[in-house]
């Protein structure tokens, strides 16, 4: 099947526009172009756009329970004027503000910016333009892929202004304060909201996903063998692989749980005595079973969100070491490994429910099985830039930062994993540094990264440097200051998800050093707010791209013209010839994929 | 242009839409995965009731194969362009879908006018389970319908004649795959009585 018959309806119409279609413009409209597009470059920007807007308001909501955190006896009059006496009454954040500002903070940032923002941006971006398709298998889904994450988006922010609050029992949403309304505030309405955004924004995965996998093994040009694809492709394809068989699991847990909620069954419950309202009638359900089906897509999870940012950073860091990434059999074949471990090891976050101690002793070792991939991917990032003749663009700084920053949480994450260390460890701080810098920031960072690399392709003009380079140092410094002190305050024990720390004997020591890691929280979120100014001034006033490859790079997307339009290329769909990593070979600086191979060249 | 990718007189590779239906399906298999092994975890555990499947899942089981049949034979005489028989068989196959969520809710009636309660206070999850599987595969079930009324509308309303085998191929393969979604979850359940 062709690119031209997905783009432009079904396959007996081949012959009738066979060939007049190579400047084929569709009548466009301004809804069509911008709103309602299939455009699979217009998709990509919706997605990136409106995870921005999750960025800034789950950030927002960080800054705020930091301010809580940092200044306990504190009252900032003004919070009330702005939030409302719900959130904020006299001037603290009020304990169900805290908890709705918190569990809000984590949905947003895992699912709409680091799934939906991340994946949903550079899968539909980057996969028709590097494996030199027209566009996605199906530019239908794909809208409908990114619609489904709006209404889910609009559902979630709606959430936030009923009178209840939005839901208030952690991202994760365990039972019984998921499932009983009577439970508490956030349990009511705001929960019924946060699971139909929650449903929508997996139809929306699912839809992007399949296309995702569809146009990576059809749709590519001719020459384009799978062991020619940049690595950014093969870690999109693990992750739409991931989201694919993990997010239905996800979706079979939220059904029972609506059942539970509101039709009187017992999946999750059992013997439960509410106050105010007496003992429930359910009986014989179990909360662990919805653990084990939330850590089944929980995990993964954390892949999806991760992949994409490695593979974004392996593309970033050849290009801009001027060398081939180092092993990338090996970096295909981790990926891989990852994936399949992925699914294989999500007990570990239920270590300290009960879990019979020798299955918990089998998924410590598949756990730490997983420090083989990571290793191997560390070494060849490491040894992509040994003796690299670096240019240290924006991009390429993230993306070391990136490597950086997967470093200090990967080991972290060998502590997490011993099932004994765990007992001490779980729910304290120490989980939340972990976790922030190994997935959380990191992510973040392998996403500016691609935003930097690829913002060029986007919109045909340049990010401005220097902020670039403020918005990086900033950015990197801060994140360790902010999240290096929480292991300390987690290995003395300091629990999450506590509303204050300062009335606890055992933590009143650490109210200084709180109040020092929100006040860089506030600074590097002001920093990210200069990111955006950048980023919506540059598409109008940035300096203009003037070559079609600016960075001197292998892969397809940089053969387009700098503003492509819809069906990328005007002519035909350029031929690969090699892999694309040919930088430094035979004494030339970098040899594109569509360079026929010479007779004399040397075997990579 | 063709040539960029693909040359007409080559083997055929897969359509992307036929394909995607595929990865689809496994995401599909997923879900109904996630939910059967919630069962098993559940069943384990004290207070799980024991009852006996409705007899009437046989008929609907014989049903649904009889629809798989027909839409297969719509596929054939759609090639055939016997457009015709190809109205007549895809008319019986929804119809049949139709019959066979009839029977299934039957089914549902039968356990409960036996004393079986599904939802509410005083519900066991055994049942509760029952209901929301077999509930599910229905509205997989519907979908199909849907999507097969979609299909057959299309192939007679667009002005433009549409010789393509293509939309109604990928509906059967669906079709089948419900059907055997619905075997599967016929002797899970029995077995794991
Ligand atoms: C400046 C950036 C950030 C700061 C200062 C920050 C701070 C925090 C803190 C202090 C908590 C724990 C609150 C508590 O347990 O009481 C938390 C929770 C969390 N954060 Fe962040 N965070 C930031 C960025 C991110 C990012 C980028 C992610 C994306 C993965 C993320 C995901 C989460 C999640 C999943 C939770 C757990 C929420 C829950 O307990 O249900 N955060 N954050
Ligand atoms: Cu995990």
């Amino acid at each position: 099947m062709s690119n031209e018959a997905v783009l432009h309806g079904v396959a007996s119409s081949h012959d009738a526009h066979g060939d007049h279609h190579h400047e084929h413009h569709h009548h466009e409209t301004f809804i069509s172009k911008y709103v309602f597009s299939m455009d699979h470059k217009m998709i990509a920007k919706q997605f990136l756009i409106t995870g921005m807007v999750w960025a800034v308001i789950g950030g927002l909501m960080s800054v705020l329970f930091r301010l809580q955190l940092g200044y306990p006896d504190q009252s900032f009059p003004w919070l009330e004027d702005l939030l409302g006496k719900w959130w904020a009454e006299k001037g603290h954040i009020t304990a169900q503000g805290y908890y709705a500002l918190v569990t809000t903070h984590g949905t947003v940032l895992v699912f709409f910016v680091l799934t939906a923002g991340l994946s949903g941006t550079f899968a539909n971006f980057l996969i028709p333009l590097q494996v030199g398709a027209r566009d996605m298998a199906s530019p239908f889904m794909n809208m409908l892929s990114y619609w489904f994450f709006f209404a889910a988006s609009i559902v979630m922010l709606s959430s936030i202004f009923v009178e209840t609050g939005p839901f208030s029992g952690g991202w994760t949403a365990y039972p019984p304060l998921s499932a009983l309304g009577d439970a508490s505030p956030g349990s009511k309405t705001g929960m019924d909201l946060w699971l139909v955004a929650m449903a929508l924004f997996v139809v929306s995965s699912l839809l992007g996903g399949l296309n995702y996998i569809a146009t990576i093994l059809n749709m590519r040009t001719k020459g384009m063998s799978m062991t020619r694809l940049p690595l950014t492709i093969w870690a999109l394809f693990f992750t739409a692989v991931l989201g694919v068989l993990s997010f239905p699991v996800l979706l079979s847990g939220f059904i029972l749980l609506i059942f539970d909620r509101n039709f009187g069954t017992s999946f999750y419950l059992s013997d439960i005595f509410v106050n105010g309202v007496g003992a429930l009638p359910n009986e014989g359900g179990s909360a662990i079973l919805f653990q084990h089906l939330f850590w089944f897509l929980g995990h993964p999870e954390v892949y999806i969100i991760l992949l994409p940012a490695m593979g974004m950073v392996s593309e970033i860091l050849s290009v801009n070491a001027r060398k081939p990434i180092f092993g990338y059999m090996a970096m295909i074949g981790s990926l891989f490994a990852i994936a399949i471990l992925a699914f294989l090891v999500w007990a570990h976050h239920m270590f300290v429910t009960g879990l019979n101690p020798f299955l918990g002793s089998i998924f410590v070792l598949l756990t730490l099985l997983i420090a083989v991939p990571s290793a191997i991917k560390v070494f060849n990032w490491l040894t992509t830039l040994w003796r690299g003749n670096i240019r240290f663009t924006p991009a390429m700084m993230f993306a070391i930062g990136f490597v950086s920053l997967f470093i200090s949480g990967g080991l972290t994450g060998i502590w997490l994993g011993n099932s004994a260390l765990d007992i001490h460890l779980h729910d304290t701080y120490f989980v939340i540094a972990h976790f922030h810098i190994v997935m959380g920031v990191a992510s973040m960072f392998g996403m500016f990264a691609g935003v930097y690399h690829w913002y060029p392709k986007m919109y045909g003009r340049y990010l401005n440097n220097t902020l670039g380079y403020i918005h990086f140092w900033i950015t990197m410094i801060g994140a360790y200051l902010i999240f290096w002190p929480m292991h300390y305050e987690g290995l003395a024990g300091m629990p999450r998800r506590y509303y204050d720390y300062s009335i606890w004997e055992s933590f009143k020591n650490f109210v200084e050093l709180n109040r020092f890691i929100s006040t860089v929280a506030m600074i590097v979120f002001a920093v990210q707010i200069l990111f955006l100014l950048n980023f919506f001034y540059s598409i109008w006033k940035g300096r203009k791209v003037t070559s079609q490859n600016p960075w001197g790079s292998n892969t397809l997307e940089w053969t387009a013209p700098i503003h492509p339009g819809h069906g990328n290329w005007p002519g035909e769909i350029p031929e690969v010839h090699r892999w694309a990593y040919d930088y430094g070979k035979d004494g030339r600086e970098f040899i594109p994929q569509t360079e026929a191979v010479g007779a004399d060249e040397s075997h990579h | 242009m063709m040539a960029t990718t693909m040359n007409p007189n080559e083997p055929k590779r897969i359509h992307p839409h036929k394909f995607t239906l595929w990865v689809a399906m496994g995401s599909i298999c997923m879900m109904f995965a996630g939910l059967t092994s919630a069962y098993i975890v559940k069943k384990n555990q004290a207070n799980f009731q024991e009852f006996d499947l409705p007899k009437i899942f046989w008929y609907s089981t014989f049903v649904i194969l009889l629809s798989s049949l027909t839409v297969q034979l719509a596929v054939a005489a759609f090639k055939a362009r016997e457009m015709g028989r190809y109205k007549k068989l895809i008319t019986v196959t929804a119809l049949l879908g139709f019959v066979f969520a009839a029977l299934q809710v039957t089914g549902f009636k039968d356990l409960s006018n036996h004393g079986i309660q599904f939802l509410g206070a005083g519900s066991n999850a055994a049942a509760s389970f029952l209901l929301v599987i077999v509930g599910l595969h229905m509205l997989h079930m519907a979908g199909g319908v849907i999507v097969l009324l979609i299909t057959f509308v299309r192939a007679f309303a667009t002005k433009t004649r549409n010789y393509s085998s293509m939309p109604i191929e990928i509906v059967s393969v669906y079709w089948h795959f419900v059907d055997v979604l619905w075997l599967y979850l016929l002797v899970f359940f029995i077995w794991i009585r």
